[in-house]
């Protein structure tokens, strides 16, 4: 979700009084309303909808959505001087660019703000933060065509970047200029760095990163553009650029193609209106509705989609500013948006399928029921350890899994519950004893075999912390949990650090060990800060 | 209620102590051999019944403070060097070398045997004058402190002078304001004579009573049942978990199959085979927890080629993610974000089984890697469901989801759209807060695109599917405002808290 802020004002001017109604309007259309105040609007964007980032995409959307506005076409006017040659030295860097030239915009202060706004918006979303692609808007007085897309070794390129005071090299821009330093990641390491350069060898840009102050810096005085997109993937370069375009032709500008001189000779920007097919049959079983031709042509007019008659088939022709309609599914969402979702009547069909609860939950369950009805409580904590929790147990830090980047100082799949269950008590003294407690869940460990690597085993801790426990209370407890489930175990000695020496069991069910039993160690109770002796069970869920 | 019916009703402590009930608290002890929270607490019954009054003064305790305690078994610190110039006589202040005393102490004490004239100090020189009756002697403030605590109000002369000497030194003495409570006999009180509780109440039922029919022609003491009771606490499942099966039978009861899956899993199954670009910002650390030292496999080859397929926009009328998809990043292992990927595990079934219609439901945690607040935290869980059916539709989709949180006691819902790489049409639900009145995200879903169907079915089937944040949605219920409190197990809390009753 990207938001956007607008003047209620503006909105006012072509959209009528902001009220209730509009405000629903406007959800209806898929656009979140996140915050408002008096004098502004925060709108929420989803990622599938770039071209609503801007005043002029908003506005659109609106007007055709309440059919104000006629859905119009967008066409780009010739000219043989605009070219851009794309030479060979840029394939490694940053492969491609599209180009267009706009003419007689009015740029005051407002549209500065606005272009720019766009700008980084889609930098930010479809744009992957430069990454993937990124755009450069140059007054035309100050460049002279044919304009060349090259890449250079950085200590070749000098110009003045914007906003700086002096001309340095490619590497500098990234040591030392503002911009430079955010996204030097991105071109850090590579041999050569790419640039856009005119007929006079004048540097307009270093894409993704900055443009040069000489050649690279709109004014209130500029009223022609040149416009280019460059990155890594030409479907995304089109729409970006055709969304830039539309904006700009929606604000009363004129569009230019440019002449693209790649390995293919191309021009841009290509309004063409894709074509998707799709029957009415599809969409009206996907939505369950029943609409005729005529109702889902009006309605596709109202997401400023046309439609035209195949011979079987329709097809949508879908505004070069959409990024988003892959096939008839898309098509199928707009027509229900235009719809209104809250026109559509829920139903429940009648599929007669039996229900079923899964046996493994069925068995915990049960268990939760036993213990309850012992007076235990369950709990359920987090599936990840800090290490400071792993050093309170007798544990190995090499034993546990760890996540990368974790953004809180939980960082380590959990091996066991009983760590948990302690780390309960040690948190819990000031509250009434005896405390009684267990829990259900997994836990993790390495295992080759599994699709992921990690084995995931279904355990259940069960710890009593009462300065009158010991050994005898919780062997009760397991007594009668598998005298409740039917099952017979057997208790073998064995050696655990947490535990005190002698007073601790292996748990095993027909001779598979399962488990643990026992007293915890002092020296464990005290690095949790427990002041009452802890008696406790962990076992895998075996049946 | 008469005197009469009163005195059936007096427990056997508040019969114990009712002879001595004026008396202070420890004779009163004393003479019941009841402990004093007994006492207070038949006191408290008493009061209850109209027979007392309890009258509360307030004194001022002395008491020994925490080297009090020390010199009373140790001697004061003038004792101790009163002992030392016994053996010696004179001593040079220098080399005055006393175990138990440090330098403060031995400034003080000299300063306390000077003033009383027992020893002179002559230069560096300190010498013994006190005769072998004074050494003998204890002095007022040993004698002080052994018949500690006393009553600041009532001290003797001799004891109010060695508390004027001991006040000032160093912890040795302490006053405490100390309650103390006694009882008055009211008016009706006074009315109860010893001889009316003669009489002799049955207390208790006994084995041998049932047997022998002693009970016969006596009189039980009648209770009063009105007076409040200690509270005890039951043992429970975990709130989210009663949450849980409760949401689980509104699923079985619609129908629907219980499908699990591993919460560590691949992003081929998390991200991939729901049609999320590889490039996509959810797949970045920031985003999701990735295990790195762990290698993942994807185990079935033509879905994983299906899968290419698909994002490279070489199925149906797809156009892809027009980018090249790459094994190595589907194969890395994650913490499952949602629980979208236990659907697509159980599509695989479902297609190779071609067992549709199918309509299954999962609940299950899910994690994202957050930073923690009252509104977020990294561990969550979604209740998750689809339905496979050639005729399956979205007002369908509107009508299980409905039907759903109705019953979870949201009544007010509103449908609108929304985006999800994997769905198409797609909705996110909103459901209304009356107490903060708005609306309030509680989750999202949609009909699977077809990019995501292909693969599986070879064609496109209607999936609908769902997956909204579970803890969101009985915060509500449970009058929780901070997420942080689910899995926080505060016992004291997990006690009290509510059943889970819908």
């Amino acid at each position: 979700m990207t938001n956007i802020t607008l003047k209620i004002s503006e909105i006012e001017k072509y959209l009528g009084k902001l009220n209730e109604n509009l405000k629903n309007k406007i959800i209806s259309t898929g656009i979140e309303i996140e915050d408002l105040n008096e004098r502004e609007i925060i709108l929420g964007i989803t990622p599938n909808r770039p071209d609503l980032l801007s005043f002029q995409g908003f506005l659109r959307h609106l007007l055709y959505y309440l059919e104000k506005r006629k859905v119009r076409s967008y066409y780009a006017k010739e000219n043989k001087d605009y070219s851009v040659i794309v030479e060979k030295s840029v394939k490694g860097v940053r492969p491609y660019t599209v180009c267009a030239v706009a003419k007689n915009i009015k740029f005051d202060d407002e549209k500065i703000k606005e272009i720019i706004d766009i700008q980084e918006k889609l930098h930010l979303t479809i744009g992957r933060n430069r990454k993937k692609l990124a755009i450069g808007i140059y007054p035309m007085e100050k460049i002279k065509f044919p304009i060349k897309f090259l890449a250079k070794n950085p200590k070749e390129i000098t110009f003045r970047p914007l906003e700086f005071n002096k001309e340095i090299d490619g590497l500098k821009i990234l040591r030392e200029h503002p911009t430079g330093r955010e996204y030097a990641h991105l071109l850090e390491g590579k041999n050569v760095f790419p640039i856009f350069e005119d007929a006079d060898k004048k540097i307009l840009s270093m894409p993704p990163i900055i443009n040069s102050h000489e050649t690279g810096k709109i004014t209130n005085e500029t009223k022609d553009v040149f416009i280019e997109c460059s990155g890594f993937d030409l479907f995304y370069l089109n729409k970006v650029l055709n969304i830039i375009c539309c904006a700009l032709l929606d604000m009363g500008a004129e569009v230019y193609k440019v002449k693209i001189i790649d390995k293919k000779t191309f021009y841009t920007p290509d309004f063409s209106e894709e074509k998707i097919e799709f029957t009415i049959d599809q969409i009206n079983k996907t939505i369950g509705l029943n609409l005729k031709e005529r109702e889902i042509e009006k309605l596709l007019l109202k997401m400023g989609i046309k439609i035209e008659k195949g011979r079987k088939s329709f097809f949508a022709l879908v505004p070069p500013y959409r990024t988003d309609i892959l096939n008839w599914s898309d098509i199928s969402e707009e027509v229900a948006i235009a719809y209104g979702y809250e026109n559509l009547i829920p139903e429940i069909p009648s599929i007669s399928i039996i229900a079923e609860e899964d046996e493994n939950y069925k068995k915990k369950r049960k268990i939760g029921d036993i213990l309850s009805g012992l007076g235990f409580l369950e709990c359920s904590s987090l599936h990840l350890n800090t290490k400071e929790e792993i050093k309170r147990m007798h544990y190995q830090f090499k034993d546990f899994i760890e996540i990368e980047n974790s953004k809180t100082e939980y960082n380590s799949l959990r091996i066991d519950l009983l760590t948990n269950l302690l780390k309960i008590f040690s948190e819990n003294s000031d509250s009434q004893y005896p405390q009684k407690i267990f829990e259900l869940g997994p836990v993790f460990s390495l295992d080759e075999k599994e699709e992921a690597g990690i084995k995931e085993k279904n355990n259940l801790a069960i710890a009593i912390c009462d300065d009158e426990t010991n050994f005898t209370e919780i062997k009760k407890v397991l007594d009668y949990l598998f005298k409740m489930l039917g099952k017979k175990y057997e208790i073998e000695e064995t050696e655990n650090t947490n535990f005190i020496n002698g007073r601790v069991g292996e748990i095993f069910v027909d001779g598979k060990k399962i488990g643990f039993i026992g007293e915890i160690s002092p020296r464990v109770l005290k690095n949790w800060k427990i002041n009452f002796p802890v008696a406790a069970l962990e076992i895998e869920l075996f049946f | 209620m008469d005197k009469k019916e009163i005195i059936e009703k007096l427990s056997p402590i508040e019969r114990k102590i009712f002879p001595f009930v004026e008396k202070d608290i420890e004779e009163i002890c004393e003479k019941t051999k009841l402990d004093k929270t007994s006492v207070l607490r038949a006191f408290s019954l008493l009061k209850n019944k109209n027979i007392i009054e309890l009258i509360e003064k307030e004194k001022k305790v002395i008491n020994l403070g925490l080297n009090g305690v020390l010199y009373l078994r140790k001697g004061l610190p003038e004792r101790n060097l009163l002992n030392e110039l016994i053996n010696k006589k004179e001593i040079i202040l220098k080399e005055i070398n006393i175990k138990e005393l440090n330098e403060n102490e031995i400034k003080v004490s000299l300063g306390v045997l000077k003033k009383k004239a027992l020893v002179e100090i002559n230069g560096e020189k300190i010498i013994l004058k006190a005769s072998e009756e004074e050494l003998n002697k204890k002095t007022l403030e040993e004698k002080f402190l052994e018949e500690l605590p006393l009553d600041l109000n009532s001290l003797t002369p001799e004891q109010k002078f060695a508390f004027e000497n001991l006040k000032n030194r160093k912890n040795i003495i302490e006053i405490k304001n100390v309650k103390e409570i006694s009882a008055k006999l009211t008016e009706f009180g006074k009315k109860i004579s010893l001889d009316d509780l003669r009489e002799e109440l049955i207390e208790k039922v006994t084995t041998k009573m049932i047997k022998t029919s002693s009970w016969k022609g006596k009189k039980f003491r009648a209770y009063d049942i009105k007076s409040p009771v200690p509270r005890i606490f039951g043992g429970k499942r975990h709130f989210v978990n009663q949450a849980i099966d409760y949401a689980k039978k509104i699923w079985i009861e619609m129908g629907f199959k219980e499908m699990t899956g591993n919460i560590i899993t691949t992003s081929f199954w998390n991200f991939d085979s729901l049609f999320t670009p590889q490039d996509h910002p959810a797949r970045d650390t920031q985003d999701t927890f990735f295990i790195s030292n762990v290698k993942g496999k994807i185990l079935d080859e033509r879905l994983k080629n299906e899968v290419k397929k698909s994002h490279e926009g070489r199925i149906g009328q797809g156009k892809g993610w027009q980018c090249v998809w790459e094994e190595e990043n589907a194969k890395k292992v994650c913490i499952r974000t949602h629980t979208t990927c236990i659907s697509a595990q159980i599509l695989k079934k479902i297609s190779e089984k071609k067992e549709f219609p199918a309509k299954y439901f999962a609940v299950g945690k899910c994690f994202r890697n957050e930073t923690v607040d009252w509104s977020h935290g990294f561990e969550f869980n979604q209740t998750e469901g689809i339905v496979v059916d050639e005729n399956a539709n979205f007002r369908q989709l509107f009508g299980y989801l409905k039907t759903f949180f109705e019953k979870m006691g949201h009544k007010k819902l509103r449908f609108r759209p929304h985006y999800f790489p994997y769905t198409e049409p797609s909705v996110e639900i909103d459901s209304w807060n009356e107490e903060r009145s708005c609306w309030v995200e509680v989750g999202g879903a949609g009909m699977f695109r077809p990019e995501v169907t292909i693969p599986f079915f070879g064609k496109h089937i209607p999936v609908l599917a769902w997956g909204p944040g579970f803890d969101r949605i009985i915060m509500k219920h449970y009058e929780i405002k901070d997420l942080r409190e689910m899995y926080k197990n505060d016992l004291t809390k997990l006690r009290e808290i509510k059943f889970f009753l819908e």
